[in-house]
């Protein structure tokens, strides 16, 4: 009866995305039941002992649940050439919606984290303005602030996908470099406009208070447009991790470019060729040039369930669910194939769709028990469609890895285990 | 009177204030500074020689500096102990990825100056002197080949060198979002 109601929009089980609408409510069907009225369930109805004595009053900062303590970020291998280095991904299969936990939005450092004390750090702008100024903390608080919901991605995210391998990668190993947060701070043309840019200035160069003293250029266009001195994330002040106690925040670009632990703007006609737009973050191509200043990250998507590693149980009903960004307006479309890419069915948006932020998108699917590719597809409010990877590697070679932003495949066996695999 | 109808309006003010970008009264709290001031906190060296502090050195008193402050992870001529670490030699032409050492792939040599400068040694970065600096990255750049062993390094000579993958770049930092 169930299989009559469930209209089918595409090859391998796909199911309307109109299903989900009636699930909440009705079920319509598609939750598989297991027991049969009359038959003894096997839940145990005693009252259980955490509701038999009083639990710990409130504290002062909130802790989770520790049957969730498994939902951790995976941090790399530290090399001891490399004191403060590396990065942690987050667990993207672990986490619904479009919000990134504080704890668990990825990090990229250089030279690890400084203990910053507010007290004695600074922010200076200077350069080709009229007047140089320095700002404390304190005195970037007393600003109007606005806010928005912006994910940020590092440039190197999914970039292992283009060399190969990787067979039993997850959606954290692989894609784990991008997160998403509300962002709160003073926009920076408001300090800029309090110094006074000087017309041949052309580009600003931002740095941080890091060990390295990160440092990364930025065209003027768009310092004075939407890039924001970020002091808060979600609601709190921007944690050690994320810039403590400010960063620039570039909305949309490459995320080495939002200059963590930031305490110098300085304005300048050129761009300064820090060793982070040279050296590193470029592309070479197979004619060996190299793209430099790759700033906006591409039209993406991933679906992170079912996605690498997990496995499915049984055949039935599953929800698809993943997420989908641009860094060149939102996301209009998300459409999914579960066979490889050969058919293509519209998921349906689950929440918000902003502007350079996560967007949460899912789809119901049958499986059948049979061997399935599961895929996503973006599509941004430019009309840019995120590309396979096979015109990526045409376009670019295997011999850059940076700003990586094709479809992801995950196999799906007859067994039900979930795959990393190239198509 | 007047004081029933001024009290509320200034507390509405300043209630407003605090969520409205009010053009009239701007905040305006950053501290005048001057660019003296900011000697030795603004690292910034830039290719086309701004930035540069006084002084100069040779890559053949730069082996010394290199040798104490580099070599344990660079290698003693540069050759590296991990992938990130090697900083000489290297081809662009090669099959797989390139190294990007500093003589294969660097565009400009004001960047090599203006990283150690500021981040190295990794353990403790910003410990060596101004000369220092100019010094090791003469023998940087005299390792790879070039320039030669006595040339002196200045904020004058340095923006003069021609690195050999200069002209390896395609700048895109035009594209600010994808059409």
């Amino acid at each position: 009866m169930t299989e009559k109601k469930l209209e089918k929009v595409a090859g391998n089980g796909l199911i309307s995305r109109r299903h989900l609408l009636g699930m909440g409510a009705t079920g319509v069907g598609l939750a598989a039941s297991n027991s049969v009225l009359g038959q003894n369930s096997g839940i145990n109805f005693e009252i259980p002992g955490w509701s038999r004595t009083p639990g710990p009053g409130p504290s002062n900062y909130g802790s989770r649940s520790r049957y969730t303590a498994a939902v951790q970020r995976s941090t790399a291998f530290q090399n001891p050439t490399y004191p403060g280095g590396g990065a942690s991904r987050s667990p993207l299969q672990h986490l619904q919606g479009t919000i990134t936990p504080n704890a668990l939005h990825f990090e990229r450092h250089h030279a690890g984290i400084p203990d910053i004390d507010p007290a004695g750090h600074k922010l200076v702008i200077n350069g080709l303005v009229r007047q140089a100024l320095a700002f404390s903390y304190e005195d970037l608080l007393k600003y109007p602030m606005v806010s928005s919901v912006y994910f940020l991605e590092c440039a190197g995210n999914s970039g292992a996908l283009l060399r190969g391998g990787n067979e039993d990668g997850t959606a954290q190993s692989i894609h784990g470099l991008v997160s998403c947060a509300e962002w709160t701070g003073i926009p920076l043309s408001t300090l800029l406009d309090e110094a006074g840019v000087l017309p041949e200035a052309r580009w600003v160069a931002a740095v941080g208070a890091d060990a390295a003293s990160m440092g990364r250029s930025i065209p003027i266009e768009k310092a004075l447009d939407d890039v924001m001195v970020a002091l808060f994330q979600n609601g709190e002040p921007v944690m050690p991790g994320q810039g403590y106690p400010m960063r620039l925040f570039v909305p949309g670009w490459e995320g080495n470019i939002s200059v963590k632990w930031l305490t110098q703007i300085k304005l300048t006609r050129a761009a300064a060729q820090f060793r982070d737009e040279t050296s590193k973050y470029s592309d070479t191509l197979p004619d060996r040039s190299s793209y430099q200043f790759t700033f906006p990250m591409g039209t993406k998507s991933l679906i992170t369930s079912p996605s690498g590693q997990m496995s499915l149980r049984n055949a039935g009903i599953y929800q698809i669910t993943g997420i989908a960004w641009s860094g060149s307006g939102s996301i209009s479309r998300v459409e999914v194939s579960a066979d490889g890419g050969q058919t293509w069915a519209d998921a349906s948006i689950q929440g918000l769709q902003l502007d350079k932020a996560l967007t949460r998108f899912t789809i119901p699917w049958e499986w059948n028990g049979g061997p399935a590719v599961l895929q996503s597809r973006a599509t941004d409010s430019r009309g840019n469609v995120q590309p396979t990877r096979d015109v990526i590697l045409a376009e670019r070679g295997n011999i850059s890895f940076y700003h990586n932003h094709c479809i992801q495949s995950w196999a799906v066996s007859n067994s039900g285990e979930v795959t990393n695999v190239y198509v | 009177m007047y004081k029933k109808i001024v009290f509320p309006l200034l507390a509405i003010c300043i209630a407003l204030n605090s969520l409205v970008v009010n053009s009239q009264e701007r905040v305006r709290l950053g501290t005048p500074i001057s660019e003296a001031d900011l000697e030795g906190f603004d690292l910034i060296a830039e290719p086309d020689g701004s930035g540069f502090p006084s002084g100069g050195g040779t890559a053949r008193q730069g082996k010394a500096v290199y040798d104490i402050n580099c070599a344990v992870c660079h290698g003693a001529n540069g050759e590296g102990t991990s992938g990130n670490t090697i900083i000489v030699g290297g081809d662009m032409q090669s099959e797989g990825p390139p190294l990007r050492t500093v003589g294969s792939y660097w565009p400009y040599a004001s960047t090599v100056f203006d990283f150690i400068r500021r981040a190295m040694p990794a353990t403790a970065p910003k410990s060596l002197t101004n000369a220092q600096v100019y010094q090791v990255t003469a023998y940087i750049l005299f390792m790879n080949g070039i320039i030669g062993e006595d040339t002196e390094l200045n904020a004058n000579t340095l923006v003069n060198i021609e690195m050999p993958n200069a002209d390896g770049f395609v700048d895109r930092s035009h594209i600010h979002s994808i059409e």
